[in-house]
């Protein structure tokens, strides 16, 4: 791949300039922290969702390792389940086909404009997430611009709405996962060395073909992370549901939210947790073997 | 960096041979259209900052201000502070974001550099253990650390330390991705040199090394700073009874809605644009200088 000579001796961040010693002990305050913070809450949370669910937040509850809670998670929210990894799945291929011209652009296409154009995908998210959230509520109301010019040209009917749609709830993940799905795509495009789509082309193959065989492969890492970084956080988003959806939409999230705070069902809220925590997991396991990418950040 | 110098150059000199002929605007098109539709889905990320903006400026009739522009007025601009509890929010949120971040941080780095640089037995254990948080979704954060802080008595004393405790948590795996790509980037021989002149490690560490790593350090402050001061999900959890910012957006969306908090989110964003063109000017200057 390299044009140039590779000299001999350590190459930056390879195994050879790591040094044995002393130096992990650097890891260690760190390391406390999510051990003290992550790991032990997450244990205490699997031993929260087997307590007896008949206890109450004020009198405590008993521990009666109660498999059933998870049956019974399951039984009532399967649907909030499979809507919230379609939302977020629709959300992330959207963002995917939203931000990979954008980060192409960015990479190749932008010349000297090409740092200018990168701080303004980020720019809008320096405002807060839920004033910007708020105002596409604005923006998507019945009076709003976006609704009546699709009643216009006859894509909504009269009566039609968007707020309080799933289209709405999707639109808002899209809009606030995007720079997550931009930036890696374009850490990954920037540093495909263009000369290789040149060579593409030069052998004759049309610009589709050579993406799909030069430029698309080559980022791959950027793709798999991006979706990743857009997928996670959108299934256990709640806010877009809430601010621009009704409870028809709601996402697990929701749920979760409100089994903790307002009804303090803390078993149900810790399995259903914990289901949502295994299937983000799962499903990050099965995407990545089936990428092929070892490096997920 | 070697990207920069090659790719405009190699981007616009070479013509493409794609079988077709075209027309030249058929060509000039193809040529641009990536560019047209990358400006397209910046200009769809701008939309609601516009809205922000303008509604900054409007003078609701009603109380709540979620709803069309009526009349212009400055006065939400000199009155910040007049909503009951908003800068209160703000002072808080500021005071919490500048805490994590300052220990996220810190402790990322330390972690990323013996990532990097050391080997030692359970490096892919800690690995998984930093990736491990980013996977999960916030709501299952956030209700983990409470019923840890209910479990352990904190319930009462939820507040300031225990949001600190949250925000270090989430930052800290992005602090050590960020830092981590930027060590990896850089050339150990460097440091090498540094010491076949005779520099000792710790004159390396401060004179090369840090220098080197520092506009990684610097942006994963920014990136926990904005991660921190944006946080609702995982705040709303261990908050108790404390409002920082997004915490009062939040709970102004239920009744009146200032039109104050518009004033505040496009303070936000002019402060963090200006912060982000003073920086690249700065970088821009230098480089030449240097070249």
């Amino acid at each position: 791949m390299s044009a140039a000579p590779v000299p001999a001796g350590p190459q930056p961040g390879s195994e050879t300039a790591r040094r044995r010693g002393w130096g992990w002990l650097l890891l260690v305050p760190g390391m406390l922290w999510l051990a003290v913070f992550f790991l032990f809450p997450t244990v205490q949370l699997v031993f929260t969702s087997l307590y007896d669910p008949s206890g109450s937040y004020e009198q405590g509850y008993a521990m009666t390792w109660h498999v059933a809670n998870y049956v019974d998670a399951v039984r009532d929210t399967w649907n909030l389940f499979a809507r919230s990894f379609l939302y977020a799945g629709i959300a992330t291929g959207v963002c995917l086909a939203l931000g990979y011209p954008l980060a192409y652009a960015i990479a190749f296409k932008a010349g000297r404009w090409r740092n200018v154009m990168l701080v303004l995908v980020i720019a809008p998210f320096f405002t807060s997430f839920l004033l910007r959230t708020l105002s596409w509520r604005t923006i998507l109301s019945d009076q709003g611009p976006v609704t009546s010019f699709l009643q216009t040209i006859s894509v909504l009917p009269d009566d039609g709405r968007l707020l309080a749609t799933p289209v709405a709830v999707i639109a808002g993940l899209i809009y606030n996962f995007m720079p997550f799905m931009t930036l890696p795509l374009y850490a990954s495009l920037s540093k495909v060395d263009y000369r290789l789509i040149e060579a593409a082309g030069d052998l004759y193959s049309s610009p589709f073909t050579g993406f799909r065989k030069v430029t698309f492969p080559l980022s791959l890492p950027g793709v798999v992370s991006g979706t990743l970084l857009t997928f996670i956080p959108a299934c256990g988003d709640y806010i877009n549901a809430e601010l621009l959806g009704t409870p028809k939409q709601y996402m697990v999230g929701n749920r979760i939210q409100a089994a903790f705070l307002t009804e303090h069902n803390y078993p149900l809220a810790a399995s259903l947790s914990l289901i949502l925590m295994a299937l983000v997991v799962l499903m990050v396991v099965v995407y990545v073997r089936r990428a092929g990418t070892e490096e997920l950040v | 960096m070697a990207t920069d110098t090659r790719l405009p150059v190699a981007g616009r000199s070479r013509p493409r041979r794609s079988g077709r002929t075209r027309t030249p605007v058929g060509r000039w098109l193809a040529d641009h259209l990536v560019l047209f539709i990358g400006i397209l889905v910046l200009v769809y990320m701008f939309v609601p900052i516009g809205y922000i903006f303008a509604l900054s400026f409007n003078q609701p009739s009603g109380r709540s201000a979620t709803a069309e522009f009526e009349s212009f007025t400055w006065s939400n601009w000199t009155s910040i502070c007049e909503p009951e509890g908003l800068c209160d929010s703000l002072r808080l949120s500021v005071a919490v974001s500048l805490t994590a971040t300052v220990l996220a941080t810190v402790l990322g780095t330390l972690m990323a550099f013996a990532l990097v640089r050391h080997s030692f037995r359970g490096r892919a254990a800690s690995n998984l253990l930093i990736f491990l948080p980013m996977a999960t979704p916030e709501v299952v954060m956030g209700s983990s650390l409470l019923a840890m802080f209910v479990s352990v008595g904190l319930d009462g004393a939820l507040g300031f330390v225990t949001i600190v405790i949250a925000h270090v948590l989430f930052c800290l795996s992005f602090v050590v991705v960020t830092v981590k790509a930027r060590l990896a980037g850089m050339d150990a021989r460097l440091e090498q040199a540094a010491m076949d002149l005779y520099a000792n490690e710790w004159q390396t560490f401060r004179l090369v090394t840090l220098p080197l790593a520092m506009p990684g350090i610097v942006a994963a402050a920014l990136l926990a700073f904005s991660l921190s001061f944006d946080d609702f999900i995982v705040t709303n959890f261990t908050a108790g009874q404390s409002v920082t910012f997004p915490i009062f957006v939040y709970g102004s969306k239920l009744k009146d809605f200032p039109a104050q908090l518009f004033v505040v989110g496009s303070i936000m964003f002019l402060v963090s644009f200006v912060f982000v063109v003073a920086g690249e000017l700065w970088r821009r200057r230098r480089s030449i200088g240097l070249g």
